[in-house]
């Protein structure tokens, strides 16, 4: 699903953020991403987004090379990959049920398919009853399952959740958690970087672990890892 | 698909011009502003040349006047040189006493004055050559100097050339003067909608994130420029449109006669006028907001 080939990123400033990453992830993975605040976490969430150009080697998404794509295509490929961040953002004026139909419209569906799908996605994230509240009326944990709803109400083959419970209490992280595990289920790859010890470490997924630019373990069922100071 | 994006986009853009109408009263004033100078600027180039063109007409003929001692062979001979050059619509010969007949006439009561003149007639022979455009004057001019029996030549290249040379000016004058507004005014606008793009930078972010096209993003703002510029020129056409009908008016009441020769009356431009102003003052509001963007559009 998505494949990096020695993939390495120097900032204009001169800064290295990313040397020689190899990596592969596989569809239907769970992958967590973690590392030290500087690590080249936010760098490779970029790099796939197309926010960031590589300086050196290749990115592919769903076996389409996507290195370097003309200005035009980014929107394209970002449809394959929805994403949430650690602030929600979401937009303060429309109610639940408008966030995630918004990310329906601009793509241009049909109203019939938006009124179809997203109550569906909304009874998945549970948020069915909080459907015509405004993002201001919602506690931590029900912003961030709106803006998980709104990443996948478009069915992205990969979600990537930037520290997706940065925000949140650890009961309401678990919460999140347990959506996440859930839309995993349903066959999306998902690729989450996190901070987050204890939920690295109960979970056991495929951790991969970033230091100084330089990927320095991948292991299947792994955990946190003692070599990362947790913030 | 493609049809139900543009609906979106359309609506959008009427609902932002709504949402920040205080914004858009600053861009639609900014607008009429500039057309209303370019109105004015418009309507002096539009008389000046409607003068050259009408003057161009009023002196479109050659006096020839002749000795008075001139024999017929003289006569013919100017007259066959006339005849074979381009662009002479029509001769007229005039002797000294049709002359003096026709001065009578132009005089009317007071032609008794002139009574008298007959036994010495001041009044010369003479030749009025009618001509298609005044620019085919100069050779007969010329060849009309060399020939026996001419005295004195009259026509007024001179004054046509020195007025197309200041209609000239004011038309370079006027461009530059419309090109500084224009620019201000897109800087203006792009100032104007820039602050609606940044307070809806959160959404444009996001829509970024989730793949919307560029051109989807671009899309409504440009709409709500368009919008802002259309609504700025039909402010600016009526007020140009009746001020200076208003002005028209009443200097032909007071019957500055020569005056009003030198202006256009407002009905005449009415239509090229709208053209001209719609035209910009959209380009105007959509230059301006896609500049705005541009900044936002980099994520």
């Amino acid at each position: 699903m998505i494949k990096l080939m020695n993939v390495s990123k120097e900032y204009d400033n001169g800064v290295k953020a990313l040397s020689s990453i190899n990596l592969e992830i596989h569809k239907g993975e769970f992958v967590f991403l973690v590392g030290s605040s500087g690590a080249g976490k936010s760098t490779l969430i970029k790099l796939l987004l197309k926010e960031e150009e590589p300086t050196d080697g290749s990115i592919y998404l769903k076996g389409m090379d996507i290195t370097d794509v003309r200005d035009r295509r980014i929107p394209n490929i970002r449809r394959n990959i929805g994403v949430v961040f650690q602030d929600f953002r979401l937009l303060h004026n429309k109610t639940v049920y408008e966030n995630v139909a918004f990310a329906m419209e601009i793509l241009g569906t049909h109203p019939k398919e938006i009124r179809r799908r997203v109550p569906m996605i909304l009874s998945m994230v549970d948020l069915s009853r909080k459907a015509s509240h405004f993002p201001d009326q919602l506690s931590g944990g029900e912003h961030q399952r709106v803006s998980i709803a709104r990443a996948i109400v478009n069915n992205p083959p990969v979600l990537i959740a930037d520290e997706p419970t940065g925000n949140l209490d650890p009961e309401t992280a678990w919460e999140i958690m347990k959506v996440l595990t859930d839309i995993n289920n349903r066959g999306t790859t998902i690729l989450m970087a996190t901070h987050a010890k204890d939920i690295v470490d109960v979970m056991k997924k495929r951790v991969i672990a970033i230091e100084n630019g330089v990927l320095v373990r991948d292991e299947e069922k792994g955990g946190y890892g003692r070599e990362i100071q947790a913030h | 698909m493609r049809f139900r994006l543009i609906k979106n986009v359309i609506k959008q853009g009427f609902q932002g011009m709504w949402r920040n109408r205080g914004m858009g009263v600053a861009s639609i004033s900014s607008i009429s502003a500039v057309l209303m100078i370019l109105g004015v600027v418009l309507i002096l180039i539009l008389s000046i040349n409607a003068l050259v063109i009408d003057t161009q007409g009023k002196f479109d003929e050659i006096e020839l006047f002749l000795y008075d001692d001139v024999t017929d062979e003289q006569l013919t001979a100017i007259e066959d040189m006339i005849r074979s050059k381009e662009g002479v619509l029509s001769i007229l010969y005039k002797s000294k006493e049709q002359a003096l007949d026709s001065y009578k006439e132009q005089w009317g009561d007071e032609g008794y004055l002139l009574d008298g003149l007959e036994e010495d007639n001041p009044l010369p022979n003479s030749y009025t050559i009618q001509l298609k455009d005044i620019s085919f004057a100069d050779i007969i001019v010329d060849e009309a100097r060399t020939m026996d029996g001419v005295e004195k030549i009259n026509y007024h290249k001179e004054v046509i050339d020195k007025l197309m040379v200041f209609a000239n000016y004011i038309r370079i004058g006027g461009m530059i003067i419309i090109a500084a507004l224009v620019s201000v005014s897109i800087f203006i606008i792009s100032n104007t909608i820039k602050l609606t793009v940044s307070s809806r930078s959160r959404e444009i972010n996001i829509m970024k994130y989730v793949g919307a096209t560029n051109g989807y993003i671009k899309g409504p703002f440009v709409i709500e420029g368009l919008l802002f510029g259309l609504i700025g020129s039909g402010l600016s056409i009526a007020v140009v449109y009746y001020g200076y009908g208003y002005f028209f008016d009443s200097v032909n009441e007071n019957l500055y006669s020569l005056f009003t020769i030198m202006l256009v009356p407002p009905n005449v431009i009415l239509t090229d006028l709208s053209i001209i102003f719609v035209a910009i003052g959209t380009g105007i509001g959509a230059i301006g907001s896609l500049v705005s963007m541009k900044r936002f559009l980099n994520v």
